[in-house]
C-alpha cells in the first residue's frame, strides 16, 4: 500500500504527464500510465481496481470529445481523494472522438462513497474544459508547473 | 427565450457538468435564457418549479433516466445524448427554439406571461396551457397521416371518377387489397385509384392511435407512447372516434406517469423505462378502454339509433339539422357512424327505384359532412392569425378533405381545440343538413363528395347548402377564437380553462 496523500489540491506537477507519446501508444496504456500517475502519487489505493472501474466506464461511451480531447473517468472506491491527473500527447491517442485523436487527456478520479460537496471542484473543472481557451492554454502550457497553477487559477480558486 | 434543461451521464463526474457549461454558452450566445440542473454526482441543484413554468422549451441532454422528469410534464423538449449537447450545443438550442415555437398555440399568451402572479392563477393557467400543448403535440403529429391518407383517398375518388365513369367512386372502394394483390394492372385506371384508396385507408388507420399516442407522449414522455396507441387503437376498435382517442392520450400519459413514480427495488429500476412502465400502462390503459368505454358506447349507440328512427316519420328537415349534427359532433366517433350508417342503410334497392327520402337523408348527410372541413379550409385562409402552423398547413388539405367527402380532415382543428371548434362546425353541418333536406335534393351513393357529384339531383341547392353551411362553419370558428383573444387581452391575468368554458358558453 502506498503512503496517502498530502497536498489534497486537485492536480500537482507529478500529475501532469506531457509527454504520454512517449510511454503510451494507445487508450489503454494511455489510461494506465495516468493511474500509476495517480498511484505514485498516494491519490490511488489499486491500480487494477482503478483501472477496472476506468474500463467499465469507457465501454459504456468512448469519453474521446470534439476538439481533440479525452477524458476517462470513474468513481472509484480506490480514489482517495478528488484527483486529476494530466497528459498530453503530441501525435495524439484515439478516444473514440468523431473527429479525431485526443492531444489531451485527463484522468478523472472520484472517490465513490462522496456526496457531494467536495466533488464540486470536480464540476467545476469539468464546466472549464468546455472552453476552448482553456484547452489551447493548456496544450501551449511550458511545462508541468504552468498546467498546475494553469488549472489552479481556472478551477480551484474560482 | 427561456429555456430550463437537465444534463446526467453514468458517472455523474464530467459530462453532466461539461453539458451544462456548454449550453448555458450556445444558450447566452444566442441570446435566450437558460437554467440547467446538473444531476450528477456533486448533488442535486433541484430547479425552482416557477422557473420551470416559466420556461418556453426543456432540454434533456441525458445518457441516464431524469429524475423528477413530472416536473417538466408538458412542455415542449428536446432530447439529446448528453456527448451532442458538450460538441453541439448550438445546435440542441436551436432545436429548442422550434420546439418552443411549434408546440406553443400561437393564439395563447405564453406560459412566461402569467409569472408573478398568485399561486391560483399561475397554477390554473399552468394546466389550460398545458392540456393545450398536450393536444397540440398529438395533433401535429396525428397531420401527416389526415393529409398523406386523405388526399390519397380523394385522389382515388378522382381518378376512379374519371376511369370508372358517374359510378367509378362508387365501385373503386369495393375492390378489396387481396385483389390488389394478385393481379395489379397497371394499365387498370380503376386498378390504380384502388390502390390509393387501400394505401389512404391503410394510413387513416393510424390517424386516432397517433392522435392519441403522442397526446400521452406529451405528458409522459417516451413511456407514454404504447399505452397512447394502444388506447388509441382501441379508441378504434370500440367505435369512440378522436374524441375517444383523446381520452386514450390523456389515460395513457398520466397512467404512465403515475408508474413511473412508483418506488421499485434497484433491480427492477432498470427495466422501468423500456419494460414496466409500458407493459403495466398499456394494460391498464387498454383495459380500461375495452371494459369502461365499451359497454356505454354502445348503449348510447343503440339509442341513437332507435332515436333516428323515431324521427324517421316525422319532419325531413328537422330529420336534416339533427343528422347534420351529429355528423360534425365527433367525425367518425360513435355519433358520427349512427348518422351515416343510418343514411347508408337507407340506401335500398327499393328506396333506389322509388325514389324514397331515404335519398334525401343521404345527400343530407354527406352535404353535413363536407362542410367542417371546409369552413375550416376557409376560416385559416381568413383568419390565418388565430390558427397554430400545423394548422394552417393542415387547413390546405382540408378543402380537397371537404370535397371529397372527408370529414376526418376536420380532425386536427377539433382535437386541438374542441370546445371551441365541435360546436361551431355542428352549427354549420347542421344547418347544411336542414337546407338539404329542405331543398329535397336526392343522391344513392353512401360515398365520393364532388366527386359523385352526377348522381346527385337537384344540384344548386344542394351545393347552395353546402356553401352557406362553409360560411356558417367558417364564421362561427373564428368567432369562437376571437372571443377568448380579446378577453385575454382585456384580462392580461390568465388563459386558464374556466375562461375558456365562460367563453364558450357566451358565444
Amino acid at each position: 500500500m502506498n503512503d496517502p496523500v498530502t497536498d489534497v489540491g486537485l492536480i500537482t506537477p507529478a500529475l501532469v504527464d506531457l509527454d504520454l507519446d512517449g510511454h503510451a501508444a494507445d487508450k489503454d496504456a494511455a489510461i494506465r500510465r495516468l493511474v500509476q500517475l495517480a498511484y505514485d502519487a498516494g491519490r490511488v489505493t489499486d491500480v487494477e481496481q482503478m483501472l477496472a472501474d476506468v474500463r467499465a466506464r469507457e465501454a459504456q461511451m468512448a469519453t474521446g470529445l470534439e476538439g481533440g480531447i479525452g477524458i476517462p473517468h470513474a468513481r472509484s472506491a480506490a480514489v482517495r481523494v478528488p484527483t486529476l491527473v494530466f497528459g498530453r500527447s503530441s501525435a495524439g491517442i484515439d478516444f473514440g472522438a468523431e473527429d479525431g485523436p485526443a492531444r489531451i487527456v485527463f484522468l478523472i478520479a472520484a472517490p465513490d462513497d462522496g456526496e457531494g460537496e467536495h466533488l464540486t471542484v470536480l464540476a467545476a473543472l469539468a464546466r472549464r474544459l468546455v472552453h476552448q481557451s482553456f484547452r489551447e492554454a493548456l496544450i501551449n502550457a511550458g511545462d508541468s508547473e504552468d498546467v498546475v497553477e494553469l488549472i489552479r487559477s481556472e478551477v480551484e480558486n474560482r | 427565450m427561456k429555456f430550463v434543461a437537465v444534463t446526467s451521464c453514468p458517472t455523474g463526474i464530467a459530462h453532466t457538468y461539461m453539458a451544462a457549461e456548454a449550453l448555458e454558452q450556445a444558450a447566452r450566445d444566442a441570446g435566450h435564457e437558460i437554467q440547467v440542473e446538473t444531476q450528477g454526482a456533486g448533488g442535486l441543484q433541484a430547479l425552482d418549479q416557477s422557473v420551470i413554468d416559466a420556461a418556453d422549451a426543456v432540454i434533456f441532454a441525458a445518457d441516464v433516466e431524469v429524475r423528477g422528469r413530472d416536473r417538466f410534464a408538458g412542455k415542449p423538449t428536446v432530447t439529446a445524448p448528453v456527448k451532442r449537447a458538450i460538441n453541439g450545443a448550438a445546435a440542441i438550442v436551436e432545436e429548442a427554439v422550434q420546439a418552443a415555437r411549434s408546440g406553443v398555440v400561437t393564439a395563447a399568451a405564453p406560459a412566461g406571461s402569467s409569472r408573478g402572479l398568485t399561486t391560483k392563477v399561475d397554477h390554473d393557467a399552468g394546466v389550460g396551457t398545458r392540456v393545450r400543448q398536450w393536444l397540440m403535440t398529438g395533433v401535429s403529429y396525428m397531420i401527416p397521416f389526415v393529409a398523406a391518407g386523405g388526399i390519397l383517398i380523394a385522389f382515388g375518388f378522382m381518378i376512379a371518377r374519371f376511369a370508372g365513369g358517374d359510378n367509378g367512386a362508387i365501385e373503386v372502394t369495393k375492390i378489396p387489397i387481396a385483389d390488389l394483390i394478385k393481379h395489379f394492372d397497371a394499365t387498370s385506371g380503376m386498378q390504380w385509384a384502388a390502390l390509393l384508396f387501400q394505401v389512404g385507408v391503410a394510413a387513416f388507420g393510424f390517424l386516432v392511435p397517433a392522435l392519441a399516442g403522442f397526446i400521452a407522449f406529451g405528458i409522459a414522455d417516451r413511456p407514454g407512447i404504447a399505452p397512447g396507441f394502444v388506447g388509441g387503437a382501441l379508441a378504434g376498435v370500440v367505435g369512440a372516434g378522436f374524441l375517444g382517442g383523446i381520452v386514450a392520450g390523456f389515460l395513457g400519459g398520466f397512467v404512465a406517469l403515475w408508474v413511473s413514480r412508483w418506488r421499485v427495488p434497484k433491480a427492477v429500476a432498470s427495466i422501468m423505462p423500456v419494460v414496466l412502465i409500458p407493459l403495466v400502462a398499456t394494460l391498464i390503459t387498454g383495459g380500461l378502454m375495452i371494459v369502461v368505454l365499451g359497454r356505454p358506447l354502445s348503449w348510447v349507440t343503440e339509442k341513437l339509433t332507435a332515436g333516428l328512427n323515431n324521427m324517421s316519420g316525422g319532419s325531413l328537415i328537422l330529420l336534416g339539422v339533427v343528422l347534420g349534427l351529429m355528423m360534425a359532433f365527433d367525425m367518425g366517433g360513435p355519433v358520427n357512424k349512427v348518422a351515416y350508417t343510418f343514411a347508408t342503410t337507407g340506401l335500398t334497392a327499393a328506396a333506389i327505384a322509388s325514389h324514397g327520402t331515404q335519398l334525401t337523408v343521404m345527400a343530407a348527410v354527406m352535404a353535413a359532412g363536407m362542410t367542417p372541413p371546409l369552413g375550416l379550409a376557409l376560416a385559416t385562409v381568413v383568419r390565418k392569425e388565430l390558427f397554430t402552423e400545423p394548422e394552417q398547413e393542415n387547413g390546405k388539405a382540408a378543402w380537397l378533405l371537404g370535397a371529397s367527402f372527408i370529414t376526418e380532415g376536420a380532425i386536427p382543428f377539433a382535437a386541438a381545440d374542441p370546445l371551441r371548434v365541435i360546436p361551431s362546425i355542428m352549427v354549420g353541418s347542421g344547418i347544411t343538413g336542414g337546407l338539404v333536406a329542405a331543398f329535397g335534393s336526392e343522391l344513392a351513393a353512401p360515398h365520393g363528395g364532388i366527386w359523385v357529384t352526377p348522381l346527385i339531383s337537384g344540384i344548386p341547392g344542394y351545393l347552395f347548402a353546402i356553401l352557406v353551411g362553409t360560411g356558417v362553419t367558417a364564421a362561427l370558428v373564428v368567432l369562437a377564437k376571437s372571443v377568448r383573444r380579446t378577453e385575454v387581452a382585456e384580462d392580461e391575468v390568465s388563459v386558464s380553462g374556466a375562461h375558456a368554458a365562460t367563453n364558450m358558453a357566451t358565444v
